[in-house]
């Protein structure tokens, strides 16, 4: 097997052992910890599989705004430092049956799919910040500019959210 | 061209890169790694003297010449001092914290260029003066500015104390807010140097520095790095007096020390970053360019220090002179003006370059359309600005010391009612004990 | 590499964020499951993208667009989680009830009222908490 390939699975097991971690570790703020973990494999699997800029946003956007973000809403909604209880629901066992399901179909589907392809990773195929800027601003403008009105969407949303509540609650008493 | 006829070599592509052997590399990331220890030592120092100068103060000047090792005492104390764990702690987050701090601090100087190409002493090789560089360079400054912040805030959190969390979630919020602005401040450099590489951005900066033609992201960039390394005016987070010490309140020894060391060397690595974007890397100040063997060999080293010290002056004479903001001020530079002001100048600086990119239009016009641009805008602000609101005016009403049950200071407009004087028959008062009430009550209302 | 490797990973953490989103209760928890999945996808995408030899790199494009969605979503979603807890005093997914099937919440408090004694269905149990109401009512009087 080649090098490549050995780094793969190392960064894809540290990616779903973290992940297994992620859903079942009783401590609020562990959890987000490994999905810091998960996440920074997935970078890493990235890397390895040529998608050099999209692994530096990985580690920039997900690692270091939006995991800091769900630590700051465990930490606003009071997350006490040690182990909780009943953090899962009753229905575990449905839940983890179903996604045992999911994960088997999904297996099975790959494998049946795509059972002797292979990948290889090589100078051309690597995106660099150059290929990608040339990618989406010359192939990929329309979902770009379509992305930017979500993003201003999601904002004025966000705004709205976290405002309404002191005018709403003047207005209803 | 001139300087490459004279023997100075810079890094053309990034293939210079990744060339070094593995012996080499290693000297050079324990260099970077020896280099920024002294250079903490050294600014602690520094920020002590200067401070104390600034405040008609002498400094620490006992140990070793101008008192320059006593840092290195003060790191030999704090080593030595009692290693506390704070009992509701989570034990293995409040370890790790300090240590993830540290580690990303250090690690944004892997990119960072010191000089041109050099020979290595004793060999016949060449290298770099750079332990490496990436295409997305930059990129990578601020991911790990970024993922340093997770030091801040568990360690905030996992001291299990009020101050602490207050204090990390404090600067997270700082953090991510000045984040968004730094990184729109890069983004008109990226589109003049056409690369998101440190040593190309540092070769693009060899006719001008960006500092003159950017001045506006230069400003930006200066503003939020202060914001980002959480320095005065902006260190709501170890405010001492809301927060005690914000999120290393419950730290000691070395791990309190490791906090320290992170700071310092987040000013470092934001002043070597701003050097490199803005004030042309490593490459000699104007009439120290003028001499040709100024950008060649070690001497680019002492430029790129010398440049890097006049930012952490500036850190610290910030510190010795502007109080502190309050926290809902910063939050409103940052969000309402330093990002929308970002934003325009981004848009402006891609039109401009865009056209004379392409040549489409003259350069008159594009001055033209400034100046017309900003009368504009002058004209808008001057008939737009309507009179300021008047307050309205607070109705007059008697002041009741004990307003709801507590004791309560006068309201603006209230006045303070004139205390009786206690044990003051009245009729037969006497008069320099009136006098003195009277003071009393004045001085009262002044406050 | 075989293609399976990343196939394979991306399959797991999707299951795994399934149980996540269905499994746990904290709803900051449950939009971490949802970041676990929208990670699947991106892994796939970015396989895909080097599989194909994907000369307009749509994969990684793709990716770079996910991810500014999950951004957008994570600001969404933990914006509606704190006026959830301002109102509700807690961000149980299971006891967020103000929604639920009326007869069954009346039929909950019912039995609630009438006493501890009779076991409770496990959908009563939820319903019939009148803790978020209460909570509501004082913060908003």
């Amino acid at each position: 097997m080649s090098v490549v390939g050995l780094l793969f699975l190392l960064m894809g097991a540290m990616a779903v052992g973290s992940a297994l971690l992620v859903v079942t570790t009783a401590r609020l703020v562990h959890s987000a910890l490994w999905l810091v973990v998960t996440l920074g494999a997935l970078a890493g699997c990235y890397l390895l599989l040529g998608a050099e800029f999209v692994a530096w946003v990985q580690i920039l956007i997900y690692v270091g705004a939006v995991v800091v973000l769900l630590l700051f809403a465990l930490m606003l909604t009071r997350a006490p430092t040690g182990v909780q209880t009943g953090l899962t629901t009753g229905n575990r066992v449905v839940a983890a049956a179903t996604a045992g399901v999911v994960g088997l179909v999904l297996v099975t589907v790959v494998v049946a799919g795509f059972g002797g392809a292979r990948v290889s990773v090589d100078e051309e195929s690597v995106g660099s910040a150059t290929s990608m800027g040339d990618a989406i601003f010359r192939h990929w403008v329309l979902p770009f500019e379509v992305l930017s009105v979500l993003l201003l969407a999601a904002l004025v949303g966000a705004i709205v959210l976290s405002r309404g509540r002191a005018s709403s609650g003047e207005e209803t008493p | 061209m001139i300087v490459q006829a004279l023997g100075v070599r810079t890094v053309d592509d990034l293939s210079e890169f990744g060339t070094d052997p593995w012996w080499l590399s290693l000297i050079k990331a324990v260099l970077i790694f020896v280099f920024l220890l002294l250079l903490t030592l050294f600014n602690i120092w520094f920020e002590r003297r200067v401070v104390a100068r600034m405040q008609h103060r002498a400094g620490p000047n006992k140990n070793g010449p101008f008192g320059l090792l006593q840092s290195l005492a003060d790191a030999m104390k704090l080593m030595l001092k009692e290693d506390i764990m704070v009992k509701a702690a989570d034990r293995l987050l409040y370890v790790l914290a300090p240590v993830i701090s540290v580690i990303m601090a250090f690690l944004a100087f892997a990119v960072i260029p010191f000089g041109p190409v050099v020979d290595v002493p004793f060999t016949d090789r060449q290298t770099p003066l750079q332990l490496t560089d990436l295409p997305v360079g930059v990129l990578f400054v601020i991911a790990v500015a970024s993922v340093g912040i997770y030091g801040i805030v568990l360690g905030g959190w996992a001291s299990g104390s009020t101050y602490s969390l207050l204090g990390g979630m404090r600067s997270t919020a700082q953090v991510i807010s000045y984040e968004v602005a730094m990184s729109l401040a890069l983004v008109a450099v990226f589109l003049y140097a056409g690369s998101l590489s440190t040593s190309e951005i540092v070769n693009a900066q060899q006719r001008l520095w960006y500092a003159l033609i950017l001045l506006p992201s230069f400003i930006i960039f200066w503003v939020s790095m202060v914001g980002e390394t959480n320095r005065a005016p902006f260190d709501m987070p170890e405010a001492e007096g809301e927060l005690v010490a914000g999120y290393f309140t419950e730290y000691s020894s070395m791990k309190f020390a490791m906090f320290f060391l992170a700071e310092y060397i987040n000013m470092v690595t934001v002043s070597a970053v701003a050097t490199t974007l803005f004030l042309g890397g490593w490459r000699a100040p104007w009439p120290l360019s003028l001499w040709d063997g100024a950008n060649a060999g070690y001497w680019p080293v002492l430029w790129f220090l010398a440049k890097v010290m006049m930012f952490m002056f500036v850190f610290v004479w910030l510190r010795g002179t502007l109080p502190r903001v309050r926290y809902d001020q910063f939050m409103a530079l940052g969000w309402k003006v330093l990002i929308p002001v970002a934003l325009l100048w981004t848009v402006a600086v891609a039109t401009i370059r865009a056209m004379t990119l392409d040549g489409g239009l003259d350069r008159r016009v594009l001055v033209g359309g400034a100046l017309v641009a900003v009368l504009l805008f002058l004209l808008l602000s001057i008939v737009g600005e309507r009179a300021p609101k008047e307050e309205p005016e607070a109705e007059e009403q008697p002041f009741d010391p004990f307003a709801g049950g507590y004791p309560v200071p006068p309201m603006p407009g209230q006045r303070l009612p004139r205390p009786e004087p206690a044990g003051v028959v009245p009729g037969g008062a006497q008069p320099d004990q009136e006098d003195d009430t009277a003071r009393r009550s004045a001085t009262e209302e002044g406050d | 590499m075989p293609l399976l490797f990343p196939l394979v990973v991306a399959a797991l953490l999707f299951a795994i964020g399934v149980y996540g989103v269905l499994g746990r209760r904290n709803a900051v928890l449950v939009l971490m499951g949802v970041e676990l999945m929208l990670n699947a996808v991106n892994l796939n995408l970015v396989a895909f993208d080097a599989y194909l030899r994907d000369v307009l790199h749509g994969g990684q494009v793709l990716t770079l667009y996910v991810i500014a969605v999950a951004a957008a979503e994570v600001g969404l979603g933990l914006a509606i989680v704190l006026v959830v807890f301002r109102g509700h005093g807690h961000i149980d997914a299971d006891r967020m009830r103000d929604l639920a099937d009326r007869d069954a919440v009346d039929d909950a408090i019912a039995a609630e009222s009438a006493g501890e004694s009779a076991a409770p269905s496990r959908s009563g149990v939820a319903g019939a908490d009148p803790e978020p109401v209460a909570v509501t009512a004082a913060v908003e009087s």
